[in-house]
């Protein structure tokens, strides 16, 4: 579980977080949404500790970062696994040097026994036979399988995803989902998923926070945010012209 | 100002850059990838380029000697003191600061585009130690290139010299002893560990601070080469006035 606490953070004059404060679930798919510029990425950066805050307190399970020694750092980050946009894997790598690349730098398993976990993760996000490959040598939504299965393979506590779905075709990008949502239920991790997907949040929306230019406009879960009468929820569910119609049809049903 | 925080932030960056080191075996490995990149894959072009660098010396220098009285184991001697002092360690440094330079510049700036640097953070590895120490380590080897730039340019000069028919073998090779300082062998390798790590941090403290996208790599490995070469040439005064004044 991550509790936030009235986070704020600015970038000179820009306050890009104002008072932030909110509960990640563990085992839920917690998610993220906004528009583009209402501070997704930097409430995600300052959970993940590239961003230190101005004020708040981040809490992860029952200390918070900010007083936390190196050491308590260094440990947590052991702990989080993060699935980037762009799936940030190590070009230089190949599939399975990048997937055991955690396991290198942190365990104390032997060769094989590394080995033996990497080919368990990447048959828990369905690839096989890709080891030898290069992340070029892949497609996206591969690539995008063995980000997560980097991102789980030294069993973290914390699952970050920034937009895993983006630059993804609609089917790929439910398969990525359901598997983000299979894996947090079965490792029973707290997962936090920026996104400005509709398809997600429907999906596998356990628990969002809506943001809206730097604050925390509305919380709630993937039925309940159909049903809100917040106009900036709204807005932003039902932009487009699918979602309108699906919301004509709930009425017309009620 | 923006000079100054640029200053600021490479010393920023070394610091870290010895802090939190990464786990033994991995940087083993990692040092071994940085030799073979950076030094081994840099012989052919300084082994190419030195010896038709000594060669053309070599027939410069006959090439001005038009006064009899001057003896012409010149030609050798000049051949060696210009290799020796200035062609190898800091010319072939500033060739370096093009290609070692710029490959560091764009790579570290690649993984900086690609959010792979802000992974290796997540994961609560210290990018700096990660990517820039063994390339500091890596170029200790960097003088075992530089003696190898300094013994083609002389052959070559010698090969110029001797079969372009500017100087007899023996006159060559006498130029090459006359007057012998080894000091100025250990003041050309003094320098070249000091432009080793100029090498080694000035182009990835670029790549690792840059902001943007490909466009910007390209400018980022631009100003890699122009900060690198004007330190080399900046330092080799220094150094050369500290010892050889």
């Amino acid at each position: 579980m991550i509790t936030v606490e009235s986070l704020h953070k600015s970038f000179g004059e820009e306050h890009i977080l104002k008072g932030i404060s909110t509960v990640f679930d563990k085992g839920k798919t917690n998610l993220i949404i906004g528009q583009s510029g209402s501070g997704k990425t930097v409430f995600l950066k300052c959970l993940l500790g590239l961003f230190s805050p101005e004020k708040g307190r981040i809490i992860f399970e029952d200390k918070a970062i900010q007083d936390m020694s190196d050491d308590e750092k260094r440990d947590l980050r052991e702990d989080m696994g993060m699935v980037f946009q762009g799936s940030a894997l190590f070009d230089s790598m190949n599939i399975e040097e990048n997937v055991m690349f955690p396991l290198r730098m942190f365990s104390k398993k032997k060769k094989d026994e590394m080995l033996e976990r990497v080919n368990e993760v990447l048959k828990r996000v369905n690839l096989e036979n890709v080891n030898s490959k290069f992340p070029s040598e892949i497609s996206g939504g591969m690539q995008k399988r063995v980000a997560i299965a980097r991102a789980i393979v030294n069993s973290p506590k914390y699952l970050f995803c920034d937009e895993p779905n983006s630059g993804l075709d609609p089917r790929t990008a439910i398969l990525i989902d359901n598997l983000i949502q299979e894996i947090t239920a079965e490792y029973n991790i707290t997962t936090v998923i920026n996104t400005h997907d509709m398809n997600s949040v429907m999906e596998i929306g356990q628990k969002i926070v809506f943001l809206q230019k730097g604050n925390l406009a509305w919380q709630g879960n993937n039925q309940e945010i159909f049903k809100t009468d917040n106009k900036d929820v709204t807005d932003f569910v039902y932009s487009s012209d699918l979602f309108k119609k699906i919301r004509e049809i709930q009425i017309q049903e009620d | 100002m923006k000079y100054l925080t640029d200053i600021g932030s490479y010393f920023i960056m070394l610091r870290q850059v010895f802090s939190r080191p990464t786990k033994g075996s991995v940087l083993r490995e990692l040092i071994l990838k940085e030799i073979d990149e950076l030094v081994i894959n840099s012989l052919g072009i300084v082994a190419f380029i030195s010896f038709f660098v000594g060669g053309v010396v070599a027939i410069q220098t006959a090439l001005n000697i038009d006064n009899p009285l001057i003896p012409a184991y010149l030609i050798g001697f000049a051949t060696r003191q210009s290799i020796i002092l200035e062609f190898a360690p800091t010319f072939i440094s500033i060739i370096m600061a093009g290609k070692m330079g710029s490959f560091i510049t764009s790579s570290i700036g690649s993984m900086r585009v690609t959010e792979q640097i802000d992974a290796l953070e997540v994961m609560g590895i210290n990018p700096l130690n990660y990517l820039v120490f063994p390339k500091i380590i890596a170029l200790l080897f960097y003088p075992f290139v530089i003696g190898i730039a300094m013994f083609l340019g002389i052959l070559g000069g010698w090969v110029a010299g001797v079969y372009g028919g500017f100087s007899s073998s023996e006159a060559f090779i006498t130029g090459l002893q006359e007057t012998f300082i080894p000091f100025h062998v250990v003041y050309a390798f003094i320098k070249t560990l000091v432009f080793a790590f100029i090498l080694a941090t000035v182009p990835s403290w670029q790549g690792y601070y840059m902001k943007g996208g490909a466009l910007e790599v390209g400018k980022a490995s631009t100003n890699s080469f122009v900060w690198t070469s004007v330190l080399i040439i900046l330092t080799n005064y220094i150094i050369t006035t500290l010892l050889l004044s």
